[in-house]
Protein backbone atom coordinates (compact mmCIF):
# COMPACT_ATOMS: atom_id res chain seq x y z
CA UNK A 1 0.00 0.00 0.00
CA UNK A 2 1.23 3.33 -0.82
CA UNK A 3 1.94 6.15 1.76
CA UNK A 4 0.18 8.91 1.96
CA UNK A 5 1.77 10.57 5.07
CA UNK A 6 4.38 9.84 7.49
CA UNK A 7 5.62 11.24 10.58
CA UNK A 8 9.14 11.63 12.29
CA UNK A 9 9.75 12.39 15.55
CA UNK A 10 8.80 11.76 18.81
CA UNK A 11 4.73 11.25 18.70
CA UNK A 12 4.61 11.22 22.53
CA UNK A 13 5.05 15.52 21.73
CA UNK A 14 1.97 15.10 19.71
CA UNK A 15 0.28 13.38 22.15
CA UNK A 16 1.06 15.53 25.09
CA UNK A 17 0.20 18.65 22.56
CA UNK A 18 -3.76 16.61 22.44
CA UNK A 19 -3.52 15.96 26.12
CA UNK A 20 -3.01 19.87 26.66
CA UNK A 21 -5.99 21.03 24.78
CA UNK A 22 -9.24 20.52 26.94
CA UNK A 23 -7.63 20.75 30.19
CA UNK A 24 -6.47 24.44 28.62
CA UNK A 25 -9.70 25.29 27.87
CA UNK A 26 -11.17 23.54 31.29
CA UNK A 27 -8.77 25.61 33.17
CA UNK A 28 -9.08 28.98 31.50
CA UNK A 29 -13.27 28.34 32.43
CA UNK A 30 -12.26 28.10 35.57
CA UNK A 31 -10.52 30.93 35.84
CA UNK A 32 -12.56 33.29 34.35
CA UNK A 33 -15.76 32.12 36.34
CA UNK A 34 -13.80 32.44 39.76
CA UNK A 35 -12.77 35.80 38.63
CA UNK A 36 -16.53 36.84 37.39
CA UNK A 37 -17.70 36.06 40.73
CA UNK A 38 -14.99 37.21 42.81
CA UNK A 39 -15.62 40.90 40.76
CA UNK A 40 -19.58 40.13 41.64
CA UNK A 41 -18.95 39.32 45.36
CA UNK A 42 -15.63 40.46 46.77
CA UNK A 43 -16.27 39.34 50.58
CA UNK A 44 -16.83 35.46 49.31
CA UNK A 45 -12.90 35.44 47.89
CA UNK A 46 -11.87 33.21 50.62
CA UNK A 47 -14.00 30.53 49.52
CA UNK A 48 -13.67 31.31 46.03
CA UNK A 49 -10.31 30.86 45.14
CA UNK A 50 -9.99 27.81 47.82
CA UNK A 51 -12.72 26.49 45.22
CA UNK A 52 -11.23 27.86 41.85
CA UNK A 53 -7.21 25.85 43.47
CA UNK A 54 -9.48 22.97 43.46
CA UNK A 55 -11.05 22.88 40.10
CA UNK A 56 -7.76 23.54 38.45
CA UNK A 57 -6.21 20.85 40.25
CA UNK A 58 -8.57 18.80 38.96
CA UNK A 59 -8.60 20.07 36.05
CA UNK A 60 -4.90 20.14 35.27
CA UNK A 61 -4.50 16.39 36.29
CA UNK A 62 -5.96 15.63 32.75
CA UNK A 63 -2.47 17.58 31.17
CA UNK A 64 -0.35 15.80 33.51
CA UNK A 65 -1.44 12.37 32.77
CA UNK A 66 -0.86 13.33 29.37
CA UNK A 67 2.65 14.14 30.06
CA UNK A 68 3.10 10.69 32.14
CA UNK A 69 1.71 9.09 29.37
CA UNK A 70 4.48 9.73 26.84
CA UNK A 71 7.18 8.55 29.10
CA UNK A 72 4.84 5.23 30.10
CA UNK A 73 4.28 3.71 26.87
CA UNK A 74 6.92 4.08 24.75
CA UNK B 1 12.82 2.90 33.97
CA UNK B 2 15.01 2.79 37.20
CA UNK B 3 15.31 -0.99 36.80
CA UNK B 4 15.97 -1.13 33.39
CA UNK B 5 18.94 1.26 33.19
CA UNK B 6 21.51 1.38 36.15
CA UNK B 7 23.27 4.10 37.31
CA UNK B 8 26.42 2.73 35.39
CA UNK B 9 24.03 2.39 31.74
CA UNK B 10 22.74 5.68 32.49
CA UNK B 11 26.03 8.05 32.69
CA UNK B 12 27.00 6.14 29.25
CA UNK B 13 23.92 7.41 27.73
CA UNK B 14 24.22 10.82 29.43
CA UNK B 15 27.67 10.82 28.48
CA UNK B 16 26.73 10.01 24.52
CA UNK B 17 24.04 12.23 23.94
CA UNK B 18 26.22 14.84 25.11
CA UNK B 19 29.03 14.97 22.26
CA UNK B 20 27.25 16.27 19.37
CA UNK B 21 27.18 19.62 21.40
CA UNK B 22 24.01 20.16 22.42
CA UNK B 23 22.28 17.50 24.87
CA UNK B 24 18.46 17.82 25.12
CA UNK B 25 17.06 16.81 29.08
CA UNK B 26 15.86 13.42 29.35
CA UNK B 27 14.27 10.95 31.73
CA UNK B 28 17.97 9.70 33.20
CA UNK B 29 18.51 13.05 35.10
CA UNK B 30 16.22 11.75 37.81
CA UNK B 31 18.50 8.09 38.25
CA UNK B 32 21.65 10.08 39.46
CA UNK B 33 24.48 7.92 39.54
CA UNK B 34 24.78 6.27 43.30
CA UNK B 35 27.27 8.30 45.36
CA UNK B 36 28.05 6.01 47.81
CA UNK B 37 26.64 2.77 49.75
CA UNK B 38 25.98 1.11 52.65
CA UNK B 39 24.74 -1.19 55.12
CA UNK B 40 24.36 -5.54 54.81
CA UNK B 41 24.80 -7.10 51.67
CA UNK B 42 20.98 -7.62 50.43
CA UNK B 43 20.73 -9.91 46.65
CA UNK B 44 24.46 -9.25 46.80
CA UNK B 45 25.15 -5.63 46.98
CA UNK B 46 24.75 -3.28 49.99
CA UNK B 47 21.13 -2.51 50.90
CA UNK B 48 21.31 1.32 50.95
CA UNK B 49 22.39 3.92 48.90
CA UNK B 50 22.49 7.27 48.54
CA UNK B 51 22.17 9.54 45.17
CA UNK B 52 22.66 13.27 45.38
CA UNK B 53 18.85 13.62 45.61
CA UNK B 54 19.01 12.39 48.65
CA UNK B 55 21.35 14.13 50.05
CA UNK B 56 19.33 17.12 48.86
CA UNK B 57 16.67 15.63 51.30
CA UNK B 58 18.56 15.20 53.93
CA UNK B 59 19.65 18.49 53.91
CA UNK B 60 16.45 20.49 53.28
CA UNK B 61 15.20 18.09 56.42
CA UNK B 62 17.77 19.78 58.30
CA UNK B 63 16.93 22.95 57.72
CA UNK B 64 13.37 23.13 58.15
CA UNK B 65 14.15 21.71 61.16
CA UNK B 66 17.35 24.18 61.97
CA UNK B 67 14.93 26.97 60.69
CA UNK B 68 11.69 26.19 62.92
CA UNK B 69 13.45 25.55 65.96
CA UNK B 70 15.58 28.81 66.27
CA UNK B 71 12.09 30.12 65.08
CA UNK B 72 10.09 29.12 67.95
CA UNK B 73 12.33 28.21 70.63
CA UNK B 74 11.71 30.89 72.95
CA UNK B 75 8.36 32.09 72.02
CA UNK B 76 7.52 35.54 73.11
CA UNK B 77 3.96 36.89 73.78
CA UNK B 78 5.41 40.00 71.51
CA UNK B 79 7.03 38.52 67.97
CA UNK B 80 10.21 39.74 67.11
CA UNK B 81 12.59 38.76 64.32
CA UNK B 82 12.50 35.14 63.05
CA UNK B 83 9.83 34.61 65.68
CA UNK B 84 7.28 36.56 63.24
CA UNK B 85 8.26 34.86 59.80
CA UNK B 86 8.07 31.64 61.69
CA UNK B 87 4.46 32.44 63.08
CA UNK B 88 3.40 33.65 59.48
CA UNK B 89 4.33 30.85 58.17
CA UNK B 90 2.39 28.61 60.43
CA UNK B 91 -0.64 30.62 60.86
CA UNK B 92 -1.06 30.33 56.85
CA UNK B 93 -1.30 26.96 56.67
CA UNK B 94 -3.50 26.87 60.15
CA UNK B 95 -6.07 29.89 58.09
CA UNK B 96 -5.93 29.37 55.09
CA UNK B 97 -5.73 25.88 54.63
CA UNK B 98 -6.95 24.08 57.81
CA UNK B 99 -9.58 26.09 59.28
CA UNK B 100 -10.71 27.25 55.96
CA UNK B 101 -11.46 23.80 54.76
CA UNK B 102 -11.74 21.28 58.18
CA UNK B 103 -13.65 23.78 60.20
CA UNK B 104 -13.40 22.29 63.87
CA UNK B 105 -12.23 19.51 63.02
CA UNK B 106 -8.66 21.32 62.25
CA UNK B 107 -7.20 21.13 65.20
CA UNK B 108 -7.00 17.21 65.10
CA UNK B 109 -5.57 17.74 61.70
CA UNK B 110 -3.42 20.77 61.84
CA UNK B 111 -0.06 19.33 62.56
CA UNK B 112 -0.35 16.68 59.55
CA UNK B 113 -0.80 19.68 57.23
CA UNK B 114 1.66 21.62 58.50
CA UNK B 115 3.95 18.98 58.16
CA UNK B 116 3.07 18.03 54.53
CA UNK B 117 2.60 21.90 53.03
CA UNK B 118 6.59 22.70 54.25
CA UNK B 119 7.88 19.22 53.86
CA UNK B 120 6.41 19.00 50.19
CA UNK B 121 7.68 22.92 49.51
CA UNK B 122 11.11 22.67 50.70
CA UNK B 123 11.63 19.85 48.58
CA UNK B 124 10.01 21.64 45.53
CA UNK B 125 11.83 24.77 45.95
CA UNK B 126 15.42 22.92 45.45
CA UNK B 127 14.90 22.79 41.80
CA UNK B 128 15.85 26.41 41.52
CA UNK B 129 18.26 27.12 44.41
CA UNK B 130 22.01 26.78 43.35
CA UNK B 131 24.45 24.18 43.80
CA UNK B 132 21.21 21.74 44.21
CA UNK B 133 18.89 22.26 40.69
CA UNK B 134 16.56 19.62 41.33
CA UNK B 135 13.77 19.10 42.68
CA UNK B 136 13.95 16.70 45.68
CA UNK B 137 10.27 15.96 45.07
CA UNK B 138 11.23 14.86 41.26
CA UNK B 139 11.64 10.99 42.30
CA UNK B 140 8.35 9.61 42.54
CA UNK B 141 9.35 8.22 46.00
CA UNK B 142 8.74 11.22 47.99
CA UNK B 143 4.83 12.22 46.07
CA UNK B 144 4.29 8.72 46.57
CA UNK B 145 4.86 8.47 50.36
CA UNK B 146 3.00 11.67 50.68
CA UNK B 147 -0.09 10.44 48.55
CA UNK B 148 -0.35 7.10 50.56
CA UNK B 149 -0.07 9.60 54.05
CA UNK B 150 -2.76 11.41 52.47
CA UNK B 151 -4.90 8.04 51.28
CA UNK B 152 -3.89 6.51 54.81
CA UNK B 153 -5.08 9.43 57.19
CA UNK B 154 -8.91 10.60 55.38
CA UNK B 155 -9.62 7.00 55.11
CA UNK B 156 -8.61 5.78 58.90
CA UNK B 157 -10.57 9.67 59.56
CA UNK B 158 -13.50 8.31 57.60
CA UNK B 159 -13.52 5.03 59.52
CA UNK B 160 -13.02 6.37 62.72
CA UNK B 161 -15.73 9.12 61.98
CA UNK B 162 -18.65 6.99 60.67
CA UNK B 163 -17.58 2.68 61.04
CA UNK B 164 -16.16 0.82 58.36
CA UNK B 165 -19.77 0.16 56.86
CA UNK B 166 -21.06 3.75 57.25
CA UNK B 167 -17.70 5.17 55.53
CA UNK B 168 -18.28 2.93 52.85
CA UNK B 169 -22.40 3.26 52.43
CA UNK B 170 -21.19 7.35 52.22
CA UNK B 171 -19.05 7.04 49.91
CA UNK B 172 -20.05 4.39 47.16
CA UNK B 173 -23.72 4.63 47.38
CA UNK B 174 -24.24 8.63 47.83
CA UNK B 175 -28.20 9.26 48.93
CA UNK B 176 -30.48 10.33 46.52
CA UNK B 177 -30.03 8.24 43.56
CA UNK B 178 -32.22 6.48 41.86
CA UNK B 179 -31.57 2.39 42.58
CA UNK B 180 -30.57 1.23 38.79
CA UNK B 181 -28.26 3.98 38.67
CA UNK B 182 -26.03 2.34 41.55
CA UNK B 183 -24.40 0.02 39.01
CA UNK B 184 -23.26 2.77 37.32
CA UNK B 185 -22.50 5.35 39.88
CA UNK B 186 -20.86 2.93 42.72
CA UNK B 187 -18.28 1.21 40.70
CA UNK B 188 -17.07 5.33 39.21
CA UNK B 189 -17.04 6.22 42.42
CA UNK B 190 -14.89 3.33 43.94
CA UNK B 191 -12.37 4.25 41.39
CA UNK B 192 -12.19 7.83 41.88
CA UNK B 193 -11.82 7.53 45.98
CA UNK B 194 -9.91 4.90 46.47
CA UNK B 195 -7.68 4.68 43.11
CA UNK B 196 -7.93 8.15 41.28
CA UNK B 197 -7.41 9.96 44.60
CA UNK B 198 -3.80 8.95 45.71
CA UNK B 199 -2.96 7.97 42.11
CA UNK B 200 -3.87 11.86 41.21
CA UNK B 201 -2.24 13.34 44.59
CA UNK B 202 1.12 11.95 43.45
CA UNK B 203 1.43 12.35 39.79
CA UNK B 204 0.39 16.13 39.90
CA UNK B 205 3.27 16.70 42.36
CA UNK B 206 5.67 14.35 40.71
CA UNK B 207 4.89 15.45 36.54
CA UNK B 208 5.02 19.14 37.65
CA UNK B 209 8.56 19.10 39.61
CA UNK B 210 9.80 16.71 36.19
CA UNK B 211 7.92 19.18 33.73
CA UNK B 212 9.43 22.42 35.73
CA UNK B 213 13.08 20.54 35.64
CA UNK B 214 12.97 19.44 32.22
CA UNK B 215 12.29 23.37 31.26
CA UNK B 216 15.00 24.87 33.18
CA UNK B 217 17.27 22.44 31.46
CA UNK B 218 16.10 22.92 28.30
CA UNK B 219 16.01 26.66 28.11
CA UNK B 220 19.60 27.17 29.75
CA UNK B 221 21.33 24.53 27.65
CA UNK B 222 19.79 25.63 24.79
CA UNK B 223 21.06 29.27 25.74
CA UNK B 224 24.73 27.45 26.84
CA UNK B 225 24.44 25.72 22.91
CA UNK B 226 23.43 28.82 20.47
CA UNK B 227 25.53 31.63 22.61
CA UNK B 228 28.89 29.75 23.55
CA UNK B 229 28.86 26.71 21.60
CA UNK B 230 27.15 26.86 18.23
CA UNK B 231 29.07 29.23 15.52
CA UNK B 232 26.19 30.48 13.53
CA UNK B 233 25.78 33.75 13.71
CA UNK B 234 22.23 33.45 13.29
CA UNK B 235 21.98 31.68 16.63
CA UNK B 236 22.74 34.22 18.75
CA UNK B 237 19.62 36.05 19.64
CA UNK B 238 17.82 32.89 19.60
CA UNK B 239 20.27 32.18 22.40
CA UNK B 240 19.67 35.33 24.26
CA UNK B 241 15.92 35.12 24.09
CA UNK B 242 16.29 31.49 25.40
CA UNK B 243 18.08 32.50 28.41
CA UNK B 244 15.58 35.18 29.36
CA UNK B 245 13.05 32.70 28.76
CA UNK B 246 15.10 30.51 31.40
CA UNK B 247 15.60 33.20 33.89
CA UNK B 248 11.09 33.98 33.37
CA UNK B 249 10.38 30.06 34.09
CA UNK B 250 12.86 29.89 37.13
CA UNK B 251 10.44 32.77 38.42
CA UNK B 252 7.62 30.80 37.50
CA UNK B 253 9.08 27.68 39.47
CA UNK B 254 9.01 29.81 43.08
CA UNK B 255 5.28 29.99 42.11
CA UNK B 256 4.77 26.31 41.34
CA UNK B 257 6.91 24.86 44.33
CA UNK B 258 4.73 27.31 46.65
CA UNK B 259 0.95 26.14 44.75
CA UNK B 260 1.54 22.43 44.33
CA UNK B 261 2.50 22.24 48.45
CA UNK B 262 -0.67 24.32 48.89
CA UNK B 263 -2.67 21.87 46.29
CA UNK B 264 -1.53 18.73 47.63
CA UNK B 265 -1.95 19.77 51.23
CA UNK B 266 -5.46 21.59 50.41
CA UNK B 267 -6.46 18.69 48.77
CA UNK B 268 -5.49 16.79 51.43
CA UNK B 269 -7.66 18.58 53.89
CA UNK B 270 -10.82 18.50 51.14
CA UNK B 271 -10.29 14.55 51.10
CA UNK B 272 -10.37 14.54 54.92
CA UNK B 273 -13.15 17.22 55.53
CA UNK B 274 -15.18 14.50 53.13
CA UNK B 275 -14.41 12.19 55.16
CA UNK B 276 -15.56 13.15 58.52
CA UNK B 277 -18.72 15.27 57.77
CA UNK B 278 -21.57 14.42 58.90
CA UNK B 279 -23.59 14.23 56.25
CA UNK B 280 -23.19 13.76 52.47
Amino acid sequence: MELLAEVTGNLGAVGYGLAAIGPGIGVGIVVGKALESIARQPEAIGILRTNMFLGIAFTEALALIGLVAGFIFT
Amino acid sequence: MGAILNSDQANVIAASSSEDGFSPPSIIEFFPPKLFEFGPDFLGQPMFAMTRINIIMLIMTTFLLVFFFTALRKPQLVPSGIQNLGEVFLDFVRVQISEEVLGHHAKRFNLLLTTMFFMIFAFNITGILPLMHIAASSVVAVPLILGLTSYFVFNYAGVKQHGLKGYLQMNLFPPGVPLPLYLLVTPIEAVSTFIFRPATLTIRLVANMIAGHMLLVLFYGGANYMLLVSDSFLLKPLGAFSYVAGFAFTLFEILVAFLQAYIFTLLTAVYISGAVSEEH
